[in-house]
């Protein structure tokens, strides 16, 4: 603030407090009296008349009081212009000393975590309940509280991994981030409305649930042209891609026809964001040994 | 001085009155517009594209301000959960701001990034089917309805005259670059920016 609206602050601000002082003693002044008698100030409005009597002496003092707690409140806490307070007091170091009070009682637990490994702290029922909480409030609104996902959103309590399952591809999951994205029609973009019948009827095939069997045969050539790069030659997936399997039953979008047909059609987008910014280290740790806790 | 000066002149009595109530506004909020803390942008602050822009229209029409805030208070509790505390630099560029006082749902100042875009099309198309225990309201109509673009470049160039820093060529282009798109696309381009000039560790 520059040395102009600092004194101009700080005038005002004290003027104001000194300002209701003189107001106070200058309106007790013109009383003439100390003691309360019958006596008005002499006008009648429609025949009613005002006492003139002393301030009740507790709400004088009171008043006198405020004027006082705001001299001290201005000379601990900045509130003249450029003058910081004897207490040097600011919101931003009120929050740091938080987080510094934060770090020192639980600093020493999270490093401790955060070194060590994944699969002996899925085994530490404190960090486990720390690893819930957290997830509860950073996860769970995509995953679901019971970490059973939901259509478009991965269940983390099962076997079925789509970017691994490992301790190692976890931590980079919840570190990174995924970006997930099946483009429409594979990579064959001129895929033709029966080819897109056929190779949908190929994929449920797979788990024995084809429409049509001549179709899921012809499928086979156009899963070879298109889906294969992706998903494998089997449609086993590819997790270095996060490709899914297609031939278990677990299914992120839908298992039906209509659903396969809409995925192939329009292709997927999906994206797991990173957690490196938002999460310590150790958190993300502590984070990684939970979810890997929930199916191992 | 005697009561029955002021109280016999009114036009004394209203000076004065002005005088008492601008004491306020004088020391609290006019040094605000000289102060180069909350007039300056933080780095890397830049203007809302058009589509933000649009989205944040709906932000406001749709009341999402009336149940979500967006200003994190310097308190630990608030940025383990949320962020980096908000500061004024943040908000230069915002007419009106939107920082709210009411948290019916989470503040959003910081939630750009946060989920992906398709878990906020999904969320606003129906929060429930994301979040069970939600009791947002659903906006089906926004996958329905296009952006309104009538407006836009006259929005961008008052905005432009009141010192936010759009070029003639983004004034000239904004109608077209909205053309066809979804009011959807326009609310999640504007959440997924929120609060992610100051992304700092928790």
């Amino acid at each position: 603030m520059s040395t102009f609206w600092s004194i101009w602050v700080s005038v005002i601000v004290l003027g104001t407090v000194f300002g209701c002082w003189w107001l106070l003693h200058a309106t007790r002044k013109s009383q003439t009296t100390d003691v309360e008698t019958e006596r008005t100030v002499g006008h009648s409005f429609d025949g009613i008349e005002e006492y003139d009597n002393p301030l009740p002496k507790w709400w004088f003092y009171l008043y006198v009081s405020t004027c006082v707690f705001a001299l001290g409140y201005l000379a601990l806490y900045p509130g003249l212009g450029n003058f910081n307070g004897l207490l040097n007091w600011t919101s931003a170091n009120q929050w740091e000393a938080e987080v510094a009070a934060a770090d020192e009682k639980y600093g020493e637990i999270y490093a401790q975590y955060g070194q060590t490994p994944v699969v002996e702290l899925a085994q530490d029922e404190d960090a486990l309940k720390i690893g819930q909480r957290l997830f509860a409030n950073n996860c769970a609104v995509c995953h679901g509280s019971a970490a059973r996902g939901q259509v478009g959103f991965p269940n983390l309590t099962d076997d079925d991994w789509l970017w691994g399952g490992t301790p190692e591809a976890i931590l980079q999951t919840l570190h990174n981030g995924r970006m997930g994205n099946m483009p429409a029609k594979g990579v064959m973009p001129n895929m033709t409305n029966e080819q897109v019948d056929q190779v949908v009827n190929y994929v449920l095939s797979f788990s024995g649930r084809e429409k049509d069997a001549a179709a899921a045969e012809a499928g086979k050539a156009v899963f070879a042209q298109g889906c294969v790069a992706c998903h494998g030659p089997e449609g086993k997936g590819i997790e270095a891609m996060g490709a899914p399997n297609l031939t278990d039953n677990v299914w992120l979008y839908g298992s039906n026809y209509e659903w396969i047909k809409e995925t192939v059609l329009h292709g997927r987008q999906n994206e797991m964001p990173a957690q490196s910014g938002r999460l310590s280290s150790d958190q993300i740790q502590i984070l990684a040994a939970y979810v890997y806790s929930l199916s191992n | 001085m005697k009561h029955e000066i002021v109280e016999k002149n009114i036009g004394l009595m209203i000076v004065f009155i002005i005088l008492v109530i601008s004491g306020g506004f004088l020391a609290e909020v006019l040094p605000l517009f000289f102060l180069k803390s909350v007039n300056e942008p933080i780095e890397g602050l830049e203007p809302l594209s058009a589509l933000e822009l649009e989205g944040r229209d709906i932000y406001i029409r749709e009341g999402c301000h009336v149940c979500h805030t967006q200003q994190i208070r310097p308190f630990r509790a608030e940025t383990e959960r949320y962020g980096h505390y908000s500061v004024a630099g943040e908000f230069v560029y915002e007419r009106p701001f939107l920082w709210g006082s009411k948290r019916t749902g989470p503040d959003l100042a910081r939630v750009g990034g946060r989920y992906s875009d398709a878990w906020q099309r999904q969320h606003l198309y129906n929060p429930r089917s994301v979040v069970p225990e939600s009791n947002m309201p659903a906006f089906p109509w926004l996958f329905e309805d296009v952006v309104n673009h009538k407006g836009t470049a006259a929005k961008l160039s008052a905005l432009q005259t009141l010192g936010v820093p759009y070029t003639d060529e983004q004034i000239s282009s904004a109608a077209g670059e909205l053309e066809g798109k979804f009011e959807i696309e326009a609310l999640v381009a504007y959440l997924q920016q929120l609060g992610t000039v100051l992304s700092d560790k928790r």
